[in-house]
């Protein structure tokens, strides 16, 4: 791939030779033209057991918008690689991601998906919507493929307040994906990663429509501590150190994340009630 | 073209500085100043799609005036420079003084190489954590670059509008008070003697505001910019004035003020 292609007639030899050529508002195209070695690349690590994994996110809508759930734990085989990994991200101002799967290249692939969006808002001077970013984000999963098969998957869930709705109540939307780039609206909740399986029978008795925000935070919470009840690569709330789920919420208002005090509260309720329910 | 038989490097530097400043001249104002919040951007431009001033960075911010389609690909190269440094190194390793130096190089390397200057110039201002660390760069379109203090006129009638701005500038004013001082800069030239009033729809204002939490740069437009403009309206009503400056083949007259935006 020569330099000339991109810069046509006027050949500008200074740093900004990539950068004036007219081309797409995507950073990723950008980026490989102008420097392809920053892009998530080709690992020569053997994949499986070296590589951190494991994880379980959640995601479900409530009547402001929708609510996304990661644990924290990050494993190697039987060891603990990490206790307070953040996989659930703001990826622009009403949107989230969560990642599960090789952790370094799904945080690699989370920065530059963020700045993916921000990039497109700055050259357009607007927003992409809802569906745009979700499909941006299928084809970075899709880029990765290669990868996938090598055992170096990256799984993401997607979440979003859809400003363009016309029903803000119902302006919640989750995306889930497999690794070919699949791309799937889903309805109502969904969950990703290896305790997925048992946050879904979480979710599947706890959540309703219609839930406010308190109930929405403490479904998602239950549905993680009922994973990492059954799942060891999912860590649940650690009291003493005071490691709580990352959750975030998209509404309105944008992303925020709600606050540690909020979660402990919440935390102690949990457990409070299970301690009369034996078998829970 | 035909080529001359001899040209000296002097003559035709000249002549591509006369055609450049010519070009900057035609179209109108933008004012880049500092405010107690940090960095005001004032341009008159009546289009609200076409934009002279943009964001480039989380404290970065961009203003141009000159041909449109010349200014908008530097736009452009300088948020693809900031981006792809931000994603190398970190957020905060984006700086104006960079941004300022690649759009210089450019600049002054179009000038000496390319049959036609870019008709444009440019500032680059970086919002800091007080107002001592706030930077405005100016870059012409030779290539020259220039740290500015206070503030920055370019475009248009420069220089008349620079002389009203350091008769009335202040540094730290509040910004409502900022942008009175801007717009009644920009409204006493153009109108054959008597001032102009410039209301909200003929104004593109934006703000890097260090009380921002992330991404300082916002707009301000619309019911959110008329309160803050200045409440007299004693000035003759102006024309509002376009994004891109007239085609050379247009009618204009470059002695008489006020005809300046063709069209």
């Amino acid at each position: 791939m020569s330099i000339d292609r991109y810069t046509g007639a006027a050949a500008i030899q200074s740093m900004l030779r990539y950068a004036t050529s007219p081309g797409s508002s995507s950073f990723t195209d950008f980026l490989s033209a102008a420097a392809p070695d920053l892009l998530p690349r080709q690992r020569l690590l053997p994949a499986g057991e070296l590589a951190a994994h494991g994880t379980t996110i959640v995601a479900a809508s409530f009547i402001d918008g929708v609510i996304m759930a990661g644990d924290r734990r990050s494993t190697m085989g039987n060891l603990i690689a990490q206790r307070d990994m953040e996989k659930v991200f703001a990826s622009d101002e009403y949107s989230l991601v969560g990642i599960a799967g090789t952790a370094g290249l799904a945080v690699e692939i989370v920065r530059l998906y963020q700045v993916e969006l921000e990039h497109y808002e700055k050259i357009e001077g607007t927003h992409l919507t809802l569906d745009g970013k979700a499909n941006r984000l299928a084809t970075m999963i899709q880029g990765n493929l290669a990868m996938a098969m090598q055992g170096l998957a990256v799984v993401p869930l997607f979440a979003g307040f859809d400003i363009d709705a016309d029903d803000p109540a119902n302006a919640g939307r989750i995306y889930s994906f497999d690794p070919a780039g699949g791309r799937f609206p889903e309805r109502y909740y969904d969950s990703i990663g290896s305790g997925s399986l048992f946050a879904k029978g979480s979710l599947k008795k706890r959540w309703r429509p219609g839930l406010d925000r308190a109930g929405a935070i403490r479904v998602a919470v239950e549905a993680l501590y009922d994973a990492a009840d059954d799942d060891s690569a999912t860590g649940g709330p650690d009291l003493n150190r005071q490691i709580f789920p990352v959750v975030m919420l998209a509404t309105a208002e944008g992303t925020a994340r709600v606050g540690d005090s909020d979660l402990d509260t919440i935390v102690r309720a949990i457990l409070d009630e299970r301690r009369d329910q034996p078998g829970s | 073209m035909t080529m001359p038989f001899y040209a000296s490097a002097e003559q035709i530097m000249r002549d591509r500085s006369e055609y450049a400043r010519k070009g900057i001249a035609r179209g109108r104002s933008v004012v880049v100043l500092t405010y107690a919040d940090g960095i005001l951007f004032v341009a008159e431009n009546a289009s609200s799609a076409l934009h002279k001033v943009s964001e480039i960075y989380d404290r970065i911010g961009f203003a141009a005036v000159g041909k449109y389609n010349e200014f908008e690909n530097m736009r452009v190269a300088g948020i693809r420079l900031a981006d792809l440094r931000g994603y190398s190194y970190d957020r905060r390793d984006v700086t104006a003084r960079a941004l300022g130096n690649a759009y210089a190089q450019t600049l002054g390397q179009i000038f000496t190489d390319q049959q036609k200057p870019y008709e444009v110039e440019l500032c680059v201002a970086e919002v800091g954590a007080t107002s001592d660390e706030d930077q405005m760069y100016r870059v012409s379109y030779d290539g020259t670059i220039v740290d500015e203090p206070d503030f920055l006129v370019m475009g248009g009638q420069a220089e008349a509008v620079t002389t009203e701005m350091r008769r009335t500038y202040q540094a730290g004013l509040p910004l409502a008070e900022a942008l009175a001082v801007t717009v009644r800069a920009l409204g006493s030239v153009g109108g054959n003697g008597s001032p102009r009033t410039l209301p909200a729809n003929q104004l593109e204002v934006a703000v890097l505001d260090r009380t921002r939490p992330s991404r300082k740069f916002k707009r301000i437009t619309g019911a959110a910019l008329s309160p803050l403009l200045p409440a007299d309206t004693a000035g003759r009503p102006a024309e509002p004035a376009p994004a891109d400056t007239p085609r050379h083949d247009a009618d204009d007259a470059p002695d008489s003020p006020g005809s300046a935006d063709g069209s």
